[in-house]
């Protein structure tokens, strides 16, 4: 056991999730790195451990897998200082309205899976009387579009999720942080057309997701650009917002 | 098929891009013209690839370091950037470092990139000990100076034609600080800068900036930066031993109009920096690494500064004997030409390691041209005198040059093709740089 500060990544090999780790291990955090397949999360244990010298340990999870959390949870060496979980699917919108199969899997995966994990470690936070959870959320959650509100509509139920814990937990010393990344290059937007000044890289969201954990900030939107986006796109009215495709 | 350029932004030309995500990937990525591209700071068309470009970037692990020896095994699309703010404070850096530091592992091997510290270091090549090297035919291999030297040789400095670069282990140099003792020196002319070059052999980092306006007996007049890595006793009581690597927040955020460089206003930046410049000649005083080594990257995009046609840039290498004579001719057809050369660097090198590696003994003159007029057909002027001096010049800046300016430079270019053509004998690893240069047609 070292004295040093501990940061949980769930969704460990995804984009932001690698990104995330460096950050935390850089600002000198140990750093567990969660993921469905352990063995593809080694070369970036390794990655941390030659870079910044600190301890990283690898553990199985599967966001669809709810019956597990419990197991999960208890099985860590050691409760965590901060949990962020960037699991999430953004599918396809067109084959999610006809296909339950692949809606409820995008469903699961941004809002059922990531509330019940954040929320089972929120017990163990508050018992403890500390700790800091962060949800990477989504701006989509905030208007339902028409391109994509399957996705979106399962970010809205995380955003107001955390929303709610974060009002709960604050009393118990507790700290919970919502973050909204916009557009950001990785796998997931791979190959989708990305707006260049509303769009950010991978280790800018790692360093502002560090940022709010350190500065105890509630809701963070990477690129402040989008906050503004979302406002303009929220205070339009339905009969306006309905014609519109995007 | 996507639009591609290298940082000069010319030639603009279609090739397919990949991201692969794994190695593996990697190899089922590789068809009939490909090559592999890092951070796209070449300036011309040497990451891009005949038909298909793979972006290697998103390699960016490093996979073992030993803090007792220095050596570090990563993967080959890190960037030198990140090796700097995450080793340097550790006491770290590598042994070479080109004027920018947003180039890869992967590029800076396949260049086989020059620092300010190449007369008495060498080139990045000589730090690295081995790569993993993915041929065009199809074999993933270890080479280095022991185990397929001539592979290890080829691919320091051979532009990617030797196959795909996916991991190398190289050497770290130990520093006490990252700040840089600097010693400003100006010189009147060319002959005074070159003299001062000579005079500071011995000195670890040496560069010199060239006012290219200047005519007549101010022609080649300089201001010589030279280095020397800072002890702790050094700085100033409270300064941190590393400094923060923070981009200027300045960057170019559209195409300047082609005429925003011109004759007046580059003649009026270059006299006001000499002016600074000398001013603070003679003494010594310490500068943080970044600005030091990478005076330009504090401003992002500078590359739009010339315009939406892109810009040449001309770096070639004139031997030690001739330099004096070649060098002075070429400033001159320059200056009277009075094209804007906002970037004139004059350094000097010495032996290179790769068989194509562009460094010899002598001097390096590096020119930017807008891309305008009859631009080309003055640069081919200037290729004559490089070649009848026995000189070449840079692939990683290069777009333009001819097939007999190439081959009249690299004489040792036979033995590169057979050891390539050993490699791929089905000649897959193409970039549009080896169509124009090496390939039969």
């Amino acid at each position: 056991m070292t004295s040093r500060k501990s940061v949980l990544v769930l969704g460990g090999s995804s984009d932001i999730g690698r990104a995330a780790a460096r950050a935390f291990a850089k600002a000198g955090y140990d750093v567990g790195l969660a993921g469905r397949d352990v063995a593809a999360l080694e070369p970036d244990a390794a990655d941390l451990r030659a870079r910044y010298d600190v301890e990283v340990g690898l553990h199985q999870f599967d966001v669809l897998d709810t019956a597990a959390f419990d197991g999960f949870v208890a099985g860590l060496p050691a409760l965590p200082d901060v949990v962020i979980s960037i699991v999430g699917l953004l599918g396809l919108q067109q084959n999610a309205e006809s296909d339950l199969v692949h809606a409820t899997a995008i469903m699961r995966s941004n809002y059922e899976g990531p509330a019940l994990i954040l929320g089972l470690f929120a017990e163990k936070f508050l018992a403890r009387g500390s700790g800091t959870l962060v949800g990477v959320s989504s701006v989509a959650g905030e208007r339902g579009r028409a391109s994509n509100y399957v996705y979106g509509s399962a970010k809205a139920g995380f955003s107001a999720f955390l929303s709610g814990l974060r009002a709960r937990a604050s009393r118990g010393g507790v700290h919970v942080v919502t973050v909204k990344p916009g557009f950001v290059r990785t796998k997931m937007t791979e190959g989708m057309k990305l707006i260049g000044p509303l769009t950010v890289e991978a280790p800018v969201v790692g360093d502002a997701i560090l940022a709010a954990v350190e500065n105890k900030t509630d809701v963070v939107y990477v690129s402040g650009k989008w906050r503004l986006v979302m406002l303009i796109i929220k205070a339009l009215p339905e009969a306006v917002f309905k014609k519109l495709k995007f | 098929m996507t639009l591609v350029s290298g940082w000069g932004r010319f030639p603009v030309v279609d090739s397919d891009v990949l991201r692969p995500r794994s190695f593996a990937a990697v190899g089922e990525a590789v068809s009939a013209g490909t090559v592999a591209r890092g951070s796209g700071r070449a300036y011309g068309d040497a990451g891009i690839g005949a038909v298909r470009t793979i972006a290697m970037t998103g390699f960016d692990r490093v996979r073992s370091f030993d803090p007792a020896t220095g050596r570090i095994h990563l993967e080959a699309g890190v960037l030198l950037s990140d090796l700097i703010d995450t080793f340097g404070p550790r006491g770290f850096l590598p042994f070479v470092v080109p004027g920018t530091r947003f180039v890869s592992i992967g590029g800076a091997i396949a260049a086989d990139v020059h620092g300010k510290n190449h007369h008495c270091e060498g080139g990045f090549g000589r730090y690295v000990d081995s790569l993993l090297l993915r041929t065009g035919q199809g074999d993933v291999i270890e080479a280095s100076r022991e185990q397929n030297a001539d592979a290890f040789f080829a691919t320091v400095g051979g532009m990617g034609l030797t196959g795909i670069i996916l991991e190398a282990t190289i050497r770290l140099r130990r520093i006490e600080t990252g700040w840089i003792r600097e010693r400003v020196i100006s010189a009147s002319d060319l002959d005074a800068a070159m003299r001062a070059l000579e005079a500071s052999n011995e000195a670890t980092y040496s560069v010199a900036w060239i006012d290219c306006v200047a005519r007549g007996r101010d022609l080649g007049r300089s201001l010589i930066y030279l280095g020397e890595h800072a002890g702790r006793d050094e700085l100033t009581e409270g300064a941190a031993a590393f400094p923060v690597g923070r981009s200027s927040g300045l960057s170019v955020p559209i195409d300047l109009p082609s005429m925003a460089l011109n004759r007046t206003s580059v003649r009026a930046f270059n006299e006001l920096y000499y002016r600074m410049g000398a001013r603070r000649a003679g003494g010594s005083h310490v500068v943080s690494l970044y600005p030091y080594f990478f005076p330009l990257d504090s401003i992002g995009d500078w590359n739009r500064i010339y315009g939406k046609r892109g810009f040449l840039q001309h770096q070639c290498v004139i031997p030690q004997a001739q330099a004096r004579a070649v060098l002075g001719e070429i400033l001159d057809r320059v200056a009277r030409r009075g094209d804007a050369s906002f970037l004139a660097v004059l350094k000097k090198l010495g032996q290179g390691d790769g068989i194509l590696s562009f460094p010899l003994p002598g001097y390096t003159l590096a020119l930017d041209f807008p891309v305008k007029g009859d631009i080309l057909n003055f640069l081919d002027e200037i290729d004559r005198l490089v070649v009848d001096a026995g000189g070449r010049l840079y692939l990683a800046k290069d777009a333009r040059q001819s097939r007999a300016t190439f081959e009249a430079g690299y004489p040792a270019l036979s033995r590169f093709k057979a050891i390539r053509k050993s490699l791929d004998p089905g000649g897959v690893i193409r970039s549009k740089l080896s169509q124009r240069l090496f390939d039969e047609v």
